[in-house]
């Protein structure tokens, strides 16, 4: 957990309707600072949906988000839209790399737009290569990079600011069992060491083991399982 | 966890087909790479290499000064390999567990009217809170740990996918298993 406490993410009764099709029905999830939550559910139950709000992507039809104390939903677009470049970062099932861009470049991105100067951030960028196993991939650019690669590239991306909240949508979906683990291993490391929050939507209930708790969604509703002992 | 039962006499002919030992050795060895926190009593290793003499599969080598089963040096033999040989080559028994304990719950839920989700609910979250359990072993523990957490959490995330299913189709369970 952070020792500040900040990092902090809840959402409270959402609902949000694509035209006419409900995705979201009333769901709520709390994270505190530095927690881990695995968001799971079965494919359109409403997830990202639920994610993409809790992140200031979307606005919900109504309910309330918060970060931190600040309500995010009522916001002006350009205020979340800085609260998403400061304070949060994002991994998503495919990387989404900028396919112009090296490795170096892409993560060094966030930096870029936040104003850090580019040498500057090009060396802040370096360290995390190291960290995550990529050493020597620094010019490559994502075409050259296997899957988990580029997801590991993205990771670096998501964390270089030390966001406060990471939001990570199916982020081992499309890598295979080992490549997935590491990713997962390298995201709750960091995650741990830097006290960021990480929201994890996924089906895979490998990857959501790697959570401090699961929050299930069904037809864009939420529910937290209860703790019970096992019997047989 | 899963217990697929693992044979203390194989497993002992097996670390004898490695290289010959002493019945103090082979303890140690089992512990450490198959024991994962439940130790072979002593008493069992010599018991069970006792029957291995009887049957063929090991000789004694040597009987050291004093006195002690420990001084028996154990070595495997033609038969005993031929044993390891057929074993290891053998795929083990595809298991499709379909009576289990999950299911008769289920299947008994809906005949009773009884609220079957929730079941599958508190299921899914104990499943889950092993696997946490699990994948923490493997995020600390050495290969030969997460080697054996992977094999408990894919067993786990088959029964989840199972659970998952079954939640989807419990109006349609109902309707097959109620008059």
């Amino acid at each position: 957990m952070s020792s500040n406490g900040r990092g902090t993410v809840e959402a409270r009764d959402l609902v949000l309707s694509f035209g006419a099709t409900p995705a979201l029905r009333g769901a709520s999830l709390a994270a505190a600072a530095g927690e881990i939550v695995a968001v799971m559910g079965p494919s359109g139950s409403g997830k990202s949906t639920l994610l993409h709000c809790l992140a200031g992507i979307l606005v919900p039809t109504s309910g309330e988000v918060w970060f931190d104390g600040r309500r995010v939903d009522t916001m002006p677009e350009a205020r979340r839209s800085g609260l998403r470049r400061d304070h949060f970062g994002f991994v998503f099932q495919f990387g989404q790399l900028v396919p112009e861009l090296t490795a170096e470049e892409n993560v060094a991105l966030p930096l870029l737009l936040a104003g850090v100067r580019r040498p500057a951030a090009l060396t802040r960028v370096r360290g995390w290569f190291s960290r995550l196993g990529l050493d020597g991939l620094e010019q490559r650019r994502s075409g050259e990079l296997s899957g988990g690669q580029a997801q590991r590239v993205a990771l670096a991306r998501a964390l270089v600011t030390k966001p406060q909240v990471v939001f990570a949508d199916e982020p081992t979906g499309s890598l295979d069992s080992l490549a997935g683990e590491q990713v997962m291993d390298l995201l709750v490391a960091a995650a741990r060491e830097q006290g960021t929050t990480v929201i994890l939507v996924t089906h895979e209930p490998r990857v959501a083991a790697y959570a401090d708790r699961e929050v299930i969604v069904r037809d864009g509703r939420s529910t937290v399982p209860a703790t019970v002992a096992t019997s047989s | 966890m899963y217990d697929d039962g693992v044979s203390v006499p194989l497993t002992l002919l097996g670390l004898l087909e490695r290289e010959s030992s002493h019945g103090y050795d082979l303890k140690r060895d089992y512990d450490t790479y198959f024991g994962r926190g439940r130790p072979l009593p002593f008493g069992q290793v010599y018991a069970t290499l006792g029957r291995l003499a009887r049957d063929g599969k090991v000789v004694i080598s040597e009987v050291g000064p004093g006195v002690g089963p420990d001084r028996k040096r154990y070595v495997i033999t033609e038969v005993g390999a031929t044993e390891v040989d057929s074993w290891l080559t053998t795929p083990v028994e595809p298991e499709p567990h379909q009576q289990t304990v999950l299911f008769a719950k289920v299947v008994l839920a809906m005949m009773l009217g009884r609220p079957a989700e929730e079941y599958l609910d508190l299921q899914r979250g104990a499943h889950l809170q092993r696997m946490r359990e699990l994948t923490e072993v493997k995020r600390t523990g050495d290969l030969v740990d997460a080697l054996l957490a992977d094999h408990g959490l894919f067993h786990l995330e088959a029964d989840l996918r199972w659970i998952e299913l079954t939640a989807a189709r419990l109006d349609a369970l109902a309707k097959s298993v109620r008059p």
